[in-house]
């Protein structure tokens, strides 16, 4: 694939990108208190005395959430950090109770890793992660309730996230869009995150520089914060890159600052210049012990990971002899691959791919459901694809079925007897039907012995038509041939 | 025995399980004392009469019936740092307001399990933030010692002020303290009392109201040692509300008070032997060595040779954490709020309106040494010199078991003897603080008036959870000095 360049008034520019991903870890209850982390509830509902601040509440850490940015470390191949500290990071926000959040800076719990992704023209490359961390969310200030006050919600407060930062190993928004859905793609395998990015909880910080095609080192940087879609991580790539040659080519300089993204009018604007920047006073966190962790420990963990979706896509093509393209699309969710793989165990593999990735992803489709709610279970699927197989049905018949299956929820076998699908293979009753269409047809039979050999299918389709499609078609075939040329 | 007020809290322990007085009675004499004298000493910010007095009939119905714990039916007071459910907690500080916490922290609720009753919330400067109580939202503590020679109001130390007046002024048998660089011990020899700084991580911080996290430690403050040794395995014990509270038995502490002396290594620092100590403080000290040896000790020379850094880097390391601690009284969720037309103003007013001079100047202090640009020249610098002192302490204890030294440089001061200029007042942690900064435990016991007639404390510095051995030195310095001596101020006096 060509790089990606933007092309200014005096020449090619490269695009540098580096992401900070906020993933929110799956847990019961939040990172340091015992308050509920589920998304949702009415405001101020999930709130524990510490995570409001109160005076003397004290930090616990929540032993799961550490296990959960463990595997997430290990999902990324990355170095696990068997010491690790928090800090606090201060400033003053009225949705951040203690006027500090409890961060990861110097020391993180996970270091260095890659995540590969591949571009769609099938390149791979990998990109480098540089540390992930585990932090505190803020709560959540509501300002359009009222003209004259904002409202507080601590629901998420405390909540734990892993940051998760990249080396500035991107070069196009193509590549930071494969790159977040890889990330989501792997942490959605762990269970670590549930990578649902409408609820906020994945949001990515993206840093943007642009240098001159074949320049050593890196501009100033600017970074754009809080963006909670892929969609607009490529946009604000785009249009923030775009901004930066626009400025470098007029002469202007960029300073290094922290913006926001408009989608609406796709642009992005100033947050704060670096003279405003936040001086947090990082110190570490003196209510907490340094977490040390066991080796041993990490190990049982590793050892109880899911499959990686680079792991199972391999093994896809080799058990079930999918293609590259195929076991990428069945891999995307683990649910999707969990699904595939129970239709396709013990059954004909082929018949199991092309199904799932035709007409059973167009009836998923066309009923807005998901693989988690689908109408039809593996189970069915799994069966109706044997119904094929042992020529009870035969394709058609089966697409019928399995429409019928989407509407009912009723077994394919039960579906086939109710509607007497099955498929005929008396001989006698084929024969019977072709003579009477070669009798009532007598001027193509004519034409076809003529060397008019098209003419063939249309004897096919008029058996088809006479036995309501439940004919084997290879029987309808071979009996054809043989009556046509008695 | 002649009067109410001279039971110690371990001789109203036996005298309410004999049933030779109730706790009705003790009680209800201790709530009359505080309102004959409190108006004048302060050391009450709220005082909790009507529970106490249910509180006492309850431990009468226990008493009674042979039950009840190990602190059934004793009136006590609360550092009112400590949060106690129901009950205003103020930290001594305007920003608070009229905070009543829905919840209670683990040391009262320790205390409370073992039926110990609450007189009220004791006096202490704003935030624990002081040496002299002056600094309080609710006025200044006046130590119930009056020089020999003069009327003049004296300062009962700080920050634990109100509970070392409570105690010394007989209105209480015992108190909670709270003790960051000093806070216990240095009321506690202004006061005549005896005092306990554990070890860092042997009562739990949970709902103690946060001033330097990783230096405050709770002890009890009482009138002898016994009496704190009784309090301290109540407060004590592992709490997994707090990280840093530590996970070890809690030992029968009043058991180890009978061990005497023999054999044991007393070490003294060369370095605390500072230019312009007085020559009082000089005297009380050596008397100490000599009773020690007396005792059968053996007195040791040692050195911990980063004391002089201590003071500077206790203050950095402090006021940081303090910083950060603070930042919670926003005005936002609870406490004092004064408006303001957006967020930074609400923020800007309701701190200026909130907090007191001490306390403002400290959070400037701390914000400074965190700053971009500082940190590693203060902050890292302190938690480097932090480090050394605690290697001191652990180089010294290869060769002795504890380490005698003066509890402060001076005797109480009166109210207007405070030095205008802060940092003199910071000096009288000088012989505190490092203790603190090593985490290792401490106390102080009263040892003898200076020539003025005010009291002078010994301290004693311990090894890392060995407050055995210190309550068994302690103890053989409270035999030999024989404190007796009452303060002007006392309950058992009539006005």
């Amino acid at each position: 694939m060509s790089a990606y360049r933007i092309t200014g008034e005096t020449g090619e520019w490269e695009v540098i990108v580096g992401l900070e991903v906020h993933a929110q870890i799956v847990s019961q209850s939040k990172l340091f208190s015992g308050a509920s982390a589920e998304y949702g509830g009415e405001p101020n509902t999930h709130v524990s005395l510490v995570d409001a601040g109160f005076p003397g509440m004290l930090p616990v850490l929540n032993r799961e959430c550490v296990a959960q940015a463990v595997r997430t470390g290990l999902g990324l191949r990355a170095q696990i950090n068997l010491f690790s500290r928090f800090d606090r990071k201060n400033y003053f926000y009225a949705d951040l109770p203690t006027g500090y959040q409890i961060s990861q800076f110097e020391h993180p719990i996970v270091g260095k890793g890659t995540v590969e992704i591949e571009l769609s023209d099938g390149e791979v490359r990998h990109i480098g992660v540089t540390r992930m961390h585990m932090e505190q969310d803020a709560g959540k200030s509501i300002h359009d309730q009222d003209p004259t006050r904002s409202f507080i919600d601590l629901n998420r407060a405390g909540v734990a996230l892993m940051e998760i930062v990249s080396e500035p190993d991107i070069r196009s928004p193509e590549e930071a869009g494969a790159y977040l859905r890889k990330l989501r793609q792997i942490l959605r395998y762990l269970g670590t995150c549930d990578g649902n990015m409408e609820e906020g909880s994945m949001r990515a910080d993206v840093n943007v520089s642009v240098r001159r095609e074949g320049e050593e080192g890196y501009r100033t940087r600017c970074e754009i914060k809080n963006v909670n879609s892929v969609r607009f991580v490529m946009q604000a790539i785009e249009v923030e890159a775009q901004r930066q040659v626009d400025i470098w080519e007029s002469g202007g300089e960029i300073d290094q600052e922290t913006r926001l993204f408009d989608h609406v009018k796709s642009e992005t604007r100033s947050l704060r210049t670096k003279e405003d920047a936040h001086d947090y006073r990082y110190f570490p966190e003196p209510d907490l012990l340094p977490l040390v962790i066991e080796q041993s420990w990490v190990d049982e963990l590793k050892a109880a990971l899911p499959e990686l979706p680079e792991d199972k896509r391999a093994r896809l093509e080799k058990e079930y002899g999918v293609s590259r393209y195929e076991s990428g699309v069945l891999t995307a969710e683990q649910s999707v691959a969990d699904f595939y793989e129970t239709v396709a165990r013990g059954a004909d593999a082929r018949l199991a791919t092309n199904w799932i990735l035709g007409d059973f992803f167009a009836a998923l489709n066309r009923t807005g459901r998901s693989i988690e709610d689908s109408p039809v279970s593996a189970e069915a699927l799994r069966e109706l694809l044997a119904l094929i197989s042992d020529s009870t049905i035969n394709g058609k018949i089966a697409k019928e079925v399995l429409e019928d299956m989407v509407e009912t929820g009723e077994r394919a076998s039960v579906i086939v007897d109710r509607k007497g699908l099955r498929q005929v293979t008396d001989t006698g009753a084929i024969e019977a039907a072709i003579n009477d269409i070669l009798a009532a047809n007598a001027d193509k039979v004519a034409e076809y012995k003529s060397g008019k050999d098209k003419l063939f299918g249309f004897f096919v389709g008029q058996t088809m038509k006479a036995m309501k499609g439940k004919a084997n078609p290879a029987m309808v075939n071979e009996l054809l041939k043989k009556l046509l040329t008695a | 025995m002649s009067s109410i007020f001279d039971y110690t809290l371990a001789s109203a322990r036996e005298a309410l399980r004999a049933r030779k007085v109730s706790a009705v009675e003790l009680v209800d004499a201790h709530i009359e004392a505080i309102e004959r004298l409190d108006g004048g000493l302060n050391s009450f910010i709220t005082r909790t009469p009507e529970q106490a007095r249910l509180a006492a009939k309850e431990a009468d119905t226990l008493l009674a019936k042979g039950e009840g714990g190990s602190l059934c039916g004793l009136p006590i007071g609360i550092k009112d740092l400590f949060a106690t459910e129901g009950v205003r907690t103020t930290a001594a500080s305007k920003i608070l307001g009229n905070f009543v916490p829905p919840y209670e922290s683990t040391v009262t609720a320790n205390l409370k399990r073992d039926g110990a009753i609450s007189l009220g919330k004791l006096n202490l400067d704003e935030f624990a933030m002081g040496s002299t109580n002056l600094t309080s939202a609710f006025g200044g503590v006046e130590n119930p010692w009056k020089r020999r020679d003069s009327d003049a109001k004296l300062v009962p130390g700080g920050s634990s002020g109100g509970s070392a007046a409570a105690v010394a002024a007989g209105l209480v048998l015992g108190a909670t303290g709270t003790d960051t660089g000093g806070s216990i011990r240095q009321p506690a020899a202004f006061c005549g009392i005896t005092g306990i700084k554990p070890t860092y991580g042997r009562c739990s911080r949970f709902g103690t109201i946060a001033f330097a996290s990783s230096l405050d430690q709770a002890g009890p403050m009482a009138r002898n040692l016994q009496d704190c040794a009784i309090l301290l395995e109540s407060m004590a014990g592992f709490d997994p509300k707090d990280s840093t509270s530590v996970n070890k038995p809690v030992p029968h502490y009043e058991a180890a008070l009978g061990r005497g002396v023999k054999g044991l290594k007393v070490g003294i620092p060369k370095e605390y032997r500072i230019d312009g100590l007085p020559a009082e403080i000089e005297a009380i000290w050596q008397q100490g060595i000599n009773w020690l040896k007396e005792a059968g000790a053996e007195v040791v020379d040692i050195s911990l040779p980063h004391t002089k850094y201590g003071l500077p880097a206790y203050y950095i390391a402090a006021l940081a954490e303090a910083s950060s601690n603070l930042a919670r009284y926003d005005g936002v969720r609870f406490g004092e709020r004064v408006k303001g037309d957006s967020l930074d103003a609400l923020y800007e007013a309701t701190r200026a309106a909130g907090f007191g001079d001490e306390v403002k100047r400290r959070i400037l202090l701390g914000t400074y040494v965190l700053s971009s640009g500082y940190y590693d020249a203060y902050y890292l610098r302190a938690q480097k010199v932090r480090t050394l002192l605690q290697r001191d302490f652990l180089k010294a204890y290869e060769t002795v078991d504890v380490i005698l030294a003066p509890t402060a440089p001076s005797g109480a001061f009166a109210w207007d003897e405070k030095p205008t200029d802060p940092v003199q007042v910071y000096l009288n942690d000088v012989f505190t603080v490092p203790a603190s900064m090593a985490g290792v435990p401490a106390l102080s016991i009263p040892a003898g008036l200076d020539s003025r007639g005010v009291p002078l404390g010994l301290q004693l510095i311990g090894r890392f959870f060995d407050e055995e051995t210190l309550l068994a030195a302690g103890s053989v310095l409270e035999k030999a000095a024989s404190f007796t001596h009452r303060p002007t101020i006392h309950a058992g006096v009539s006005a």
